[in-house]
């Protein structure tokens, strides 16, 4: 059980090492994209900035071809290299990373879309809980792309359970937030688009996850469901 | 043990059709193996299944062949090469002195690295096994073992018409085939493969993995391959011997994604050295 | 690759500069060099062969024909079978009885009434006494001729037959035209007017140019045929003669007869052949009774003292019996010996030792192999001397260690997967060596043996020690009686003293060197035959 904690050699082949370190950093650059992505949106429609939501919006195509760039990258990979174990998993992880911050963008995107509609003068408290949820969110896909940036194991688990607050704040802001519109029914307009917002928000949280669960499977090679977790941690003394 | 010796000099032994995924043909325990004072192979432990492929892969010296040709004491032949540990086939130790390595042969086929068919017609190429063992009654019996191994390793309609031709005038891929269906005729339990398929062109090379893979409905298969993708298409069991030592056995599919031990790993993903 | 080529570079691009192409220069002219050693190498052997071939042959043409008198007789009973009792033993016993028959025949002929006897041994001195034993046989085996006429041949006498060839003496022919005698006698001398003005001239150059070649006291002769006599010129001018009687008929020519001169290099008491033995055999052929016929039997005839009747059949006999016994020893316990250390014995110091040995042994000088066999065989284990059988035991020895590691060699080069593959179906060591390995390296094995039997057949130093140069004339019939061998029997020939010796050892020497050739073909062919691809 030493293999996770010992740092692997390079290939025979150099080449091969430096394929998967160059997929490795177009992925972390497109990370680096998405969660910058996330906190300027979350400025945008704090501050009601328009022009920034417009540039988020515009910042997915960006995004949007890196991603089309590592897809050919790991089918190169596959073809040519026939990657085994390890390089196996790091590759289909890629895969999965690459999707899952494409998506991210996405989400963004449609965040910053839905910014455009707003008027600006929405419940104070409400843009709050947005903020917050913007806030959790962001670190959450931080601490996965640190994980996948250190191959972290224990990382990986956290934003397991990071998720599990996400998921408690967009229920608490889902009910919040109705109140304000049964409060004040002007408000309804509004305040669903925040309650997209905040779904859209909390689905990039599930996409965070998926890509700690990546990371998780391209670690151990084991998936990463809760027997599988929970072993693990018993094994190395963590916490549940 | 001593029971069981008498069951193996049997030439037919029942097989009970269920339950045969997780029977073990071979079992092969602590097997040291010396070249005069030089240890090749140190305390080697590996089960095999029968009706499966097994493949023992790893870098070149590591053993594997060396470990392979103690399957059916083909070690016995070079004088220098010393074997320790027990090998139990169906429960009979195949290195006691009961045992006539000759008979051991008849019941342990085994095909080499670069074809070698003898410089005979491919008729007496495959009658020479059944003809030596004495398993054929007549020229009518010998006729329908030679076609049915010729049929069993997928040559027949390749060469039912040219069957006095001489084994040689076939292609690469052919001749190995023709040294497979010679190894079959004699009706063994067990075959042995010393890395088939590395004098063969791609083509070639898939024909033999998948006649491989049919033939492990009926056979326990070990074969000794080089590359690892051969290893993993065609087998479903891998050992990986590093340096005389067996470092990690498993199944295949598991060996090629998540290996356990970091040499395997380095190994299979390229990073030896 | 886009950067401008040199200044200096030709056209054929940048990578050809001027210092590269001085060095292929060099490197062509080192190839050709070597090229042209080998050449020359090859040049030098091929050289030596044919001239070897050339000078054998040369010497061999004029033994493989020989000539012979055909004379026709008949075959009195009183003188062929005395006792009258058809024995064909004591017929071909009787060798005096038929040499009375040629003599008589003969003697009827050239001499007369009166003829001393020098004059008689002189006549008989054209045929050797044993000459007739052909006939001798030949009317043995069909005894019933007795009585009646019969035509015979029978080998002129080994310096007539060299003669014949062109030997003995240097010779020009010269044609005189018109003879016509003028005075004189037969017994005394007779002068003589030729009808051409510089027939005498002509001779008295062809005198003139003999004596300048020949050394000291060697004086030409000229001798004159003139219809059926034969005359030697004792005085020549440029238009008349004086000349004295040599042979033939006894009459005196007439005029204006067709003459012709036979100028010799030697006077008669330097040659072998006498001026009348010349004349006599001139006439003979001139009557169309010599003829030049294929020498059977050099091939058909045992050895003899005389070389017009030696022949090589005893020694090929010999020879092939000999060999006979070599191949049943050195073949078998050869691949036997091979097979075991190649395939069976464990690689020790004792096998290294044996190996060692083996090739030790084939560098052995052959004639120790002799004193060897001489010692154990004839000495020791007592078995007679000059026979095929202590020879061929001896060639046998001598050629086994050859045979072993030709054999081990042939063994060696079976691919070691032929032998994996027959054990990898189940076949026993013994079954793998015998129904592969040795079947695959026969052609090698074979070759190998036929290589040394070759050394063998040629081999005479050994064979010498074992008393195989005894002079033996019958042809042998089993490895147990005397005999000799090819190569002895060369050896033997080429000591005789006589002229006739030479061809008829250089013949010996080709149907030695037929006999090799066709071993070699006989390898070449099995190797052919039996050479497979694996």
């Amino acid at each position: 059980m030493t293999r996770n904690e010992s740092p692997m050699s390079e290939h025979i082949v150099t080449a091969f090492t430096d394929e998967l370190e160059h997929l490795s950093a177009n992925l972390l650059r497109m990370g680096g994209l998405a969660e910058a992505m996330i906190n300027d949106v979350s400025r945008a429609v704090m501050t009601y900035d328009l022009e920034l939501a417009r540039q988020v919006i515009k910042r997915d195509e960006s995004i949007d071809e890196l991603e089309a760039e590592a897809e050919k990258a790991i089918i190169r990979l596959i073809a040519l290299r026939h990657p085994m174990a390890a390089d196996l998993r790091a590759v289909l992880g890629a895969m999965k990373l690459a999707g899952d911050i494409e998506r991210i963008g996405d989400l963004c995107k449609n965040i910053g879309k839905r910014c455009l509609e707003l008027t600006g003068d929405e419940n104070r408290a409400a843009l709050k809980g947005i903020e917050r949820m913007a806030r959790a969110v962001s670190h959450q896909l931080q601490t996965a792309l640190d994980a996948y940036l250190r191959q972290d194991v224990e990382a990986s688990i956290k934003v397991l359970e990071l998720d599990d607050d996400i998921d408690d704040h967009y229920t608490s802001f889902f009910r919040e937030t109705l109140t304000y519109m049964m409060e004040d029914p002007r408000q309804i307009g509004s305040n669903t688009h925040l309650i997209f917002m905040a779904k859209n928000l909390e689905r990039v949280g599930d996409h965070a996850t998926n890509i700690a669960k990546a990371v998780y499977y391209m670690v151990t090679g084991e998936t990463a469901t809760g027997d599988h977790v929970e072993d693990r941690l018993k094994r190395t003394g963590g916490t549940s | 043990m001593d029971g069981n010796v008498e069951d193996f000099t049997e030439t037919t032994t029942p097989r009970q059709a269920e339950n045969m995924a997780e029977m073990i043909k071979v079992d092969c325990r602590n097997i040291d193996v010396f070249y005069d004072d030089k240890q090749a192979i140190f305390d080697v432990s590996l089960p095999i299944q029968d009706r499966a492929v097994t493949s023992l892969i790893g870098p070149s010296g590591c053993g594997k062949s060396t470990f392979l040709r103690c399957i059916n004491r083909m070690n016995d032949t070079i004088e220098i090469a010393k074997v320790r540990g027990k090998i139990y086939m169906d429960g009979a130790d195949i290195n006691d002195h009961s045992i006539d390595p000759v008979l051991l042969r008849s019941r342990v086929g085994m095909v080499f690295q670069k074809p070698n068919p003898f410089p005979k017609s491919i008729y007496d190429n495959i009658a020479y096994g059944p003809r030596i063992h004495g398993l054929a009654a007549g020229k009518h019996e010998l006729d329908g073992i030679v076609e049915s191994a010729l049929i069993k390793a997928g040559l027949w309609d390749e060469v039912k018409d040219r069957l006095t031709a001489p084994g040689t005038s076939l292609s690469g891929g052919q001749q190995q085939r023709l040294c497979i269906a010679r190894a079959i005729a004699v009706s063994p339990e067990v075959i042995l493969m010393d890395e088939p398929c590395s004098a063969l062109d791609p083509i070639a090379t898939a024909r033999i993995e998948e006649l491989i893979d049919e033939l492990r409905e009926r056979y326990c298969i070990v074969i000794v391959t080089h590359s690892m993708q051969q290893a993993a298409r065609v087998s479903q069991r891998t050992a990986f011997f590093h340096l005389g030592k067996l470092v990690e056995y498993g199944d295949t599919e598991r060996i090629f994604t998540n290996p356990e031990d970091s040499r395997t790993q380095d190994y299979i993903t390229g990073r030896f050295g | 690759m886009s950067s401008p080529a040199p200044p200096n570079a030709s056209p054929q691009g940048s990578f050809i500069t001027e210092e590269a192409l001085k060095r292929l220069k060099t490197r062509h002219a080192a190839e050709r060099r070597f090229k042209l050693y080998g050449q020359v190498a090859i040049g030098i052997a091929v050289v030596a062969l044919v001239t070897l071939l050339i000078s054998i042959f040369g010497q061999a043409s004029s033994a493989f024909s020989r000539h012979v008198l055909t004379f026709d007789t008949t075959l009195e009973a009183a003188q062929v079978d005395p006792s009258g009792t058809r024995d064909p033993g004591a017929i071909e016993r009787n060798v005096s009885g038929f040499n009375l028959l040629l003599q008589d025949e003969l003697a009827a002929q050239f001499l007369p009434e009166d003829a001393d006897r020098n004059l008689q041994r002189e006549l008989y001195g054209m045929f050797t006494r044993l000459a007739v034993l052909p006939i001798a046989r030949e009317t043995a085996d069909r005894p019933e001729t007795v009585g009646t006429r019969q035509s015979f041949s029978v080998a002129l006498a080994d310096d007539i037959d060299l003669y014949l060839k062109g030997g003995v003496s240097n010779r020009t022919q010269v044609k005189l035209g018109a003879i016509t005698p003028v005075s004189g006698s037969l017994e005394d001398t007779v002068v003589v007017e030729f009808g051409r003005d510089t027939a005498g001239a002509d001779i008295a150059n062809a005198i003139e140019r003999f004596r300048a070649q020949g050394a000291g006291d060697n004086e030409p002769t000229a001798l004159i045929q003139m219809g059926q006599t034969w005359f030697r010129a004792t005085d020549i001018t440029d238009t008349t003669a004086s000349l004295a009687y040599v042979a033939g008929a006894r009459t005196m020519p007439g005029a204006d007869t067709q003459g012709a001169a036979l100028v010799l290099e030697q006077g008669q008491e330097n040659r072998t052949v006498t001026d009348r033995q010349l004349a006599w055999t001139m006439l003979l052929k001139d009557q169309g009774r010599i003829k030049s016929v294929l020498n059977t039997s050099l091939f058909t005839n045992s050895d003899s003292t005389y070389p017009e009747l030696a022949g090589t059949a005893a020694a090929i006999v010999g020879s092939l019996l000999t060999m006979m016994v070599t191949a049943l020893l050195a073949i078998p316990v050869g691949i036997f010996a091979a097979v075991y250390l190649e395939e069976f014995a464990p690689k020790n110091r004792m096998t290294d030792l044996i190996e060692v040995n083996i090739n030790n042994l084939a560098a052995v000088p052959s004639i120790v192999f002799g004193l060897l066999g001489a010692a154990v065989f004839i000495n020791f284990m007592g078995l007679p001397r000059s026979v095929p059988l202590v020879g061929g035991l001896v060639l046998g020895l001598l050629v086994l260690p050859t045979v072993i590691i030709a054999s081990r060699a042939a063994l060696k080069s079976v691919p070691p997967s032929i032998r994996d593959a027959a054990l990898g179906v189940g076949a026993s060591k013994t079954q793998s060596v015998f129904h592969h390995v040795l079947p695959l390296a026969a052609p090698g094995i074979l070759t190998g043996a036929i290589i040394g039997m070759a050394r063998a057949i040629g081999e005479t130093a050994p064979l010498l020690l074992i008393g195989m140069v005894a002079f033996v004339a019958e042809v042998p019939d089993s490895p147990t009686d005397e005999s000799t061998v090819l190569p002895v029997l060369i050896y033997k020939w080429s000591t005789g003293a006589e002229r006739a010796w030479e061809p008829q050892t250089a013949a010996a020497i080709i149907v030695l060197l037929v006999f090799l050739v066709l071993m070699n073909l006989f390898a070449i062919i099995l190797r052919r035959r039996f050479e497979r691809r694996w």
